[in-house]
């Protein structure tokens, strides 16, 4: 209190030693203030410039034929990637189905069944782990599991390995979008009677649902752009697949083989294919955001 | 606390419910464990038919813990355990055959904190219902028109039903919580000091919608603000380290208290 009533005498006074120690200080401020914008500002680059690259040299190949047909062979022109772009949405789109309940319902049981119990601990701390661990060992643990016993290269295998991927990233975003409902929600729909599926599904979820849903965006992203995890499992593939298990094309491993041959449509094609890659994902995300957005 | 400087409404004998059971909710005995910490000891008290009894003591006291018991909601914590009996119509809650949630559907409760779902004002006040699988849409519009006028409601939000209860104002969640409460048409009504984050004008509301409810419902309400209980009460049981110190009549307890303790916690020596 009182350096606050010296410093409005100051302001009355007029000069004073204080109020030099004041325009310092708020010069400080401004400085300070200033280096931030600066920074925040400096972090926008990386992503502008990689859209501005993308744009550059993959919208010159972007066009129908892109969509529809196959990669062309090397040192040929032509063609497109719409098996790989097939591919990615199966894989990823398999690789959700199975992670997604796993993760959602284990999120629900930890937090809201037991979340003290021993085994809800054990998940929370495998999951963290995993997390941690390197994609391509999720490819060599699902060449292991799938590769090797069915024999084959596989989507299976490729969504099995995106699967692993996800499930911590969705179980443990979805822990959180749980813990940020408020437990006077809980307690007041307990209060009416209701039992714990019913709060869980009429009160709790609900709420959590748009937070779960960006974590669950989160691990679709990365996992679509995933390459190390489906080299080992779904492999590549020319051609349209017949089923799922045979090896795969996917815009991940696409971008990888393209962009290290020595052929400049294929060096092209790959830019597209980025181009492509992050588009999906962008638009999978804004769609995502606006759709729960507008729920609430 | 300008309120305090109100004239405080008139809880004399005429405004009281004459006909009604005078053991409707009846403690015996009853202890309560958090763990190893006894948090009530040795309660007995009996609660009267449609009339309204405050429960007032310190903080710690054990006057929520209490209120907690009468609709078994302590039982969501773990490690808690209790003796002795709470009857209601002469039925223990405890008893085997009792299920909690039908317990928890014929006791409406009001928190501390108004909490509306974040859902349209319509579907907070048919939860229950729904949750009961109730979903004929006339039974609804009926519960949801009684409910909200029987919380002073319906006037003020009958034309945005389906507008987002987050939307209200403080008083008016906390009318919503009541109406809320009462869809199921419960018989009693606990309500965990229902206006200590409302401002005095809606806190004003909320006591003169207590003393209209008493008509229908038995109520017992926590509360730290003694005018409170003097102005809506007809009961009033004072609570002092998890002990029920002095339960009697409103007037009474507040202009001539038996207890020392109670003397000096009314009177705002200690608490």
């Amino acid at each position: 209190m009182d350096s606050i009533a010296s410093h409005s005498l100051d302001f009355f006074d007029g000069e004073s030693s204080e109020n030099t120690k004041i325009v310092a200080r708020s010069l400080t401020n401004r400085l300070l203030s200033g280096i931030c914008i600066t920074l925040s500002l400096l972090t926008m680059v990386p992503l502008i410039s990689i859209i501005f690259l993308l744009l550059k040299k993959g919208l010159p190949l972007l066009g129908t034929a892109i969509f529809t047909e196959l990669p062309p062979a090397a040192g040929m022109s032509g063609g497109g990637f719409g098996n790989a772009i097939l591919g990615t949405l199966a894989m990823v789109g398999i690789g959700l189905a199975i992670s997604a309940p796993a993760g959602i319902l284990s999120a629900i049981y930890i937090n809201e069944y037991s979340p003290t119990s021993r085994l809800s601990q054990a998940v929370r701390l495998v999951a963290k782990l995993l997390t941690g661990i390197p994609s391509i060992i999720c490819g060599v643990f699902a060449f292991t599991v799938v590769v090797m016993t069915t024999g084959t290269f596989s989507a299976y295998a490729g969504s099995m390995a995106l699967a692993v991927l996800m499930l911590p990233t969705i179980l443990l975003t979805c822990e959180q979008a749980l813990l940020g409902v408020q437990s006077a929600y809980r307690e007041a729909a307990y209060g009416l009677g209701a039992t714990r599926f019913q709060t869980i599904a009429r009160v709790v979820l609900p709420d959590a649902f748009p937070a779960i849903m960006t974590g669950v965006m989160l691990a679709v992203a990365r996992a679509a752009g995933e390459t190390a995890p489906l080299i080992f499992t779904a492999l590549f593939s020319q051609f349209w697949a017949k089923s799922l298990n045979e090896p795969t094309a996917s815009l991940s491993v696409l971008i990888y083989n393209f962009s290290t041959v020595p052929f400049p449509h294929q060096i092209a094609m790959a830019w597209t294919a980025s181009l492509v890659l992050v588009a999906f994902v962008t638009l999978a995300n804004i769609a995502a955001q606006t759709i729960f957005s507008r729920k609430n | 606390m300008q309120i305090s400087n109100e004239a405080p409404a008139k809880n004399t004998a005429e405004d009281r419910n004459p006909i009604g059971r005078p053991d409707f909710i009846s403690v015996k005995d009853f202890n309560f464990f958090y763990g190893k910490k006894q948090a009530l000891h040795e309660i007995n008290m009996d609660i009267p038919e449609r009339q309204v009894t405050a429960l007032i003591g310190p903080s710690g006291c054990g006057k929520s813990t209490l209120l907690r018991n009468f609709n078994r909601m302590n039982e969501l914590i773990d490690g808690v355990h209790h003796t002795g009996d709470i009857r209601i119509l002469g039925k223990s809650i405890f008893d085997k055959g009792v299920e909690v949630i039908s317990l928890r559907r014929s006791i409406g409760m009001v928190f501390q904190k108004s909490n509306p779902f974040p859902k349209s004002i319509y579907e907070n006040v048919v939860f229950a219902l729904r949750i009961s699988g109730i979903s004929k849409k006339s039974d609804l519009d009926e519960c949801v028109e009684r409910s909200l006028r029987g919380a002073a409601l319906w006037n003020e939000v009958k034309d945005r039903l389906h507008e987002s209860a987050l939307g209200l104002s403080g008083g008016q969640m906390q009318r919503l919580c009541i109406a809320r409460a009462i869809a199921n048409r419960p018989k009693v009504l606990l309500m965990d000091e229902p206006c200590s984050a409302l401002d005095p004008i809606a806190t004003v509301k909320v006591e003169e919608l207590i003393r209209e409810l008493k008509q229908q419902f038995t109520i017992v309400i926590v509360t730290h603000n003694m005018q409170q209980a003097t102005r809506c009460s007809d009961n009033t049981a004072f609570f002092y380290l998890g002990k029920l110190v002095e339960y009697a009549d409103t007037q009474k307890i507040f202009s001539n208290p038996s207890e020392k303790q109670t003397e000096d916690y009314i009177t705002g020596r200690f608490g």
